[in-house]
């Protein structure tokens, strides 16, 4: 966009109205910004001296009032992967059914409306459902695959709208240009189209497992427990999660107040983990913006 | 640009997303490719097409078990008990199962957040749009993006550690876990949602709009007020909507700094309850597929059932528009 009517000099009643209400609008943003920050400084400050190598690499002691995070930082791990593994297949389907095949009909328009809700079903109610269906009619249980089942269906919105993009994003010509030379549609998209969208769609990957990492409500009766002795050795065993583990920590049990430094460290290394993530993509993209500028 | 569909261009004779099918371009099936390939094509395709179909089955899903879950509490209390009953007793003898306070406290901590969130969020997209210095808007746009990154747990957490105490001394209050912290939190999580939206909607406002606004000798700020938000004004709506329905269905935040107390509140610093809040804390005591239980997924139902309703009116807003362009 090339419009900007930054400087443009307004004098009297006009200009003061002006004034007041661009500089209203400063504030507005500023406030987010500086809640942001916020929020970042204060978990950090308070957080940075809880963290140390032991607390990265050891399981909890004396009921979670001592030791490391281990567990949990293995266990956010693996639910956000398996999630990953889950919603990438079918979202990168999805989007490439939709993109490259779909035209206008009906069924299409049923998907189209089935994601924006899905996109909209609260996280306490994919906690419900993955309870409901994959713990006990598919006979799961509480575990690591019904947590990152759910955490899958969860995130699969988020998948299917960035890839859906970066298929856009992939001009017209490359399509026509492989079909002129004879390929055929399927392998136009194996090998022209999918590649030229890889890198967005894997933007809309990581941004997908920071979202699944950061979760809890669809975690809580799925697959996070408050502790486990030991660290998971199948998918069928019971987690504990980074989310789950600050949520507990700071409301139920009795040592709330002793365990805050815990708390604050549990939070800094999510915070860390999921801005991480987020910040590679935002990265990882303004470079895609600026290269197809070109 | 890439905007999505839903904020598209609102008086653009032909919007750009209208694209021509693929099939056009594609060869005709069979003519010079083999048999072979396409027999090919056509398992790609459908497998493609039943991969999509998943979206379809996950929604029906969670409807289906929503339902099957839920109804059997209507068998030991009535639809007119459970969302007309102020009392919500889950575990006493006997139980009360009135979930009226529930949804009460769960519409007062939406509207009152979202009197924060939509100002704040519309002013930010209207500062990124109009009148931010690209170089400004390069920086504000991902820290917009990261404050939505953020998840709700410590957000939740900051506003039980760090909100809650600074209310509590600054009102004198007996808690600060209340109604009041807990909007303001939450509309931290639907600026973000408001904020893109609201913006999108405003870049695809074409610019001649303003140009001629300008050229007629009308302010910035009159363009902006008079030509360009009205301009975008279903997409900001869709914005406000889609935001709203993000508060109403957000669980950790409220779970964590409304207090959870199941009352009707009356002032602003009364602790509440909001329906996520209850059915996040409570599903681990139920006992399962007891009364209790049953009535966790019935309060499920009635939320999922709100948040369809947002969903649906921020669709058919948006397309309304796209139809008037």
């Amino acid at each position: 966009m090339t419009f900007s009517i930054q400087r443009s000099i307004v004098s009297g009643r006009r200009g003061t109205t002006q004034k007041l209400w661009f500089s209203l609008f400063r504030v507005a943003a500023a406030i987010n910004v500086l809640a942001l920050f916020a929020v970042i400084l204060f978990i950090i400050t308070r957080g940075l001296s809880a963290i140390s190598w032991e607390f990265l690499t050891q399981m909890p002691r004396n009921s979670m009032t001592e030791g490391g995070i281990l567990p949990c930082i293995v266990g956010t791990a693996s639910l956000a992967l398996g999630a990953l593994a889950i919603s990438f297949p079918v979202g990168v389907g999805t989007a490439i059914y939709l993109n490259e095949y779909a035209g206008q009909g009906r069924i299409v328009s049923v998907i189209r409306f089935a994601i924006a809700n899905l996109a909209g079903v609260p996280s306490v109610v994919f906690g419900l459902f993955g309870l409901a269906f994959f713990c006990t009619v598919l006979k799961i249980g509480v575990s690591l695959l019904a947590g990152a089942l759910t955490l899958g269906v969860m995130s699969l919105p988020v998948i299917i709208g960035a890839a859906e993009e970066a298929l856009k994003a992939v001009p017209d010509t490359y399509r026509e240009a492989s079909l002129g030379l004879g390929a055929s549609k399927w392998q136009t998209i194996c090998r022209v189209v999918v590649p030229s969208a890889l890198p967005g769609i894997l933007t809309g990957a990581i941004l997908a497992l920071g979202r699944a990492a950061g979760e809890t409500a669809p975690i809580m009766f799925t697959g996070a427990v408050f502790f486990t002795p030991d660290l998971p050795t199948s998918v069928f065993d019971e987690v504990m999660a980074l989310p789950y583990h600050i949520y507990v920590l700071a409301t139920a049990g009795t040592h709330i107040g002793e365990t805050r430094h815990l708390q604050y460290g549990t939070a800094l290394v999510l915070i860390a983990l999921v801005l991480g993530m987020n910040l590679c993509a935002i990265i990882l993209r303004s470079r895609l913006r600026k290269r197809s500028r070109v | 640009m890439t905007h999505s569909e839903s904020t598209a261009a609102p008086h653009t004779p032909a919007p750009p997303s209208e694209r021509v099918p693929r099939e056009t371009t594609a060869p005709e099936r069979g003519s010079l490719t083999g048999r072979r390939t396409a027999v090919g094509e056509w398992v790609a395709e459908s497998t493609l097409l039943v991969i999509s179909l998943v979206s379809i089955l996950v929604l029906g899903l969670i409807m289906l078990f929503l339902i099957l879950e839920g109804t059997p509490t209507f068998s030991f209390v009535s639809v007119k008990e459970f969302i007309g009953g102020v009392l919500w007793y889950p575990t006493d003898e006997p139980p009360a199962f009135g979930i009226l306070a529930l949804i009460v406290g769960s519409f007062a901590v939406t509207m009152l957040s979202s009197l924060i969130s939509v100002p704040s969020g519309v002013m930010t997209a209207i500062y990124l749009s109009e009148i931010a210095p690209p170089r400004v808007a390069e920086w504000l746009k991902p820290a917009i993006e990261l404050l939505a990154s953020l998840p709700s747990v410590v957000i939740g957490f900051f506003g039980m550690v760090a909100v809650a105490p600074l209310m509590q001394n600054l009102f004198d209050i007996p808690t600060g876990l209340n109604l009041f912290t807990a909007s303001i939190m939450l509309a931290f999580m639907s600026i973000p949602t408001i904020c893109t939206i609201s913006e999108d909607a405003l870049r695809s406002v074409p610019i001649t709009y303003r140009e001629a606004s300008l050229a007629l000798g009308a302010t910035p700020f009159e363009t902006i007020s008079r030509v360009t938000v009205p301009a975008a004004l279903s997409g900001i709506t869709t914005a406000i909507i889609l935001g709203m329905s993000r508060a109403i269905g957000e669980t950790m935040v409220v779970l964590m700094v409304a207090g959870g107390a199941a009352m009707v509140p009356e002032s602003l610093f009364d602790p509440i309850r909001p329906m996520p809040a209850s059915i996040a804390s409570e599903m681990g005591e139920a006992p399962f597929r007891g009364e209790h239980y049953h009535a966790l997924f019935a309060t499920g139902i009635t939320l999922f059932l709100f948040t369809i309703v947002f969903n649906v009116l921020a669709m058919s807003v948006s397309r309304r528009y796209r139809l008037k362009g």
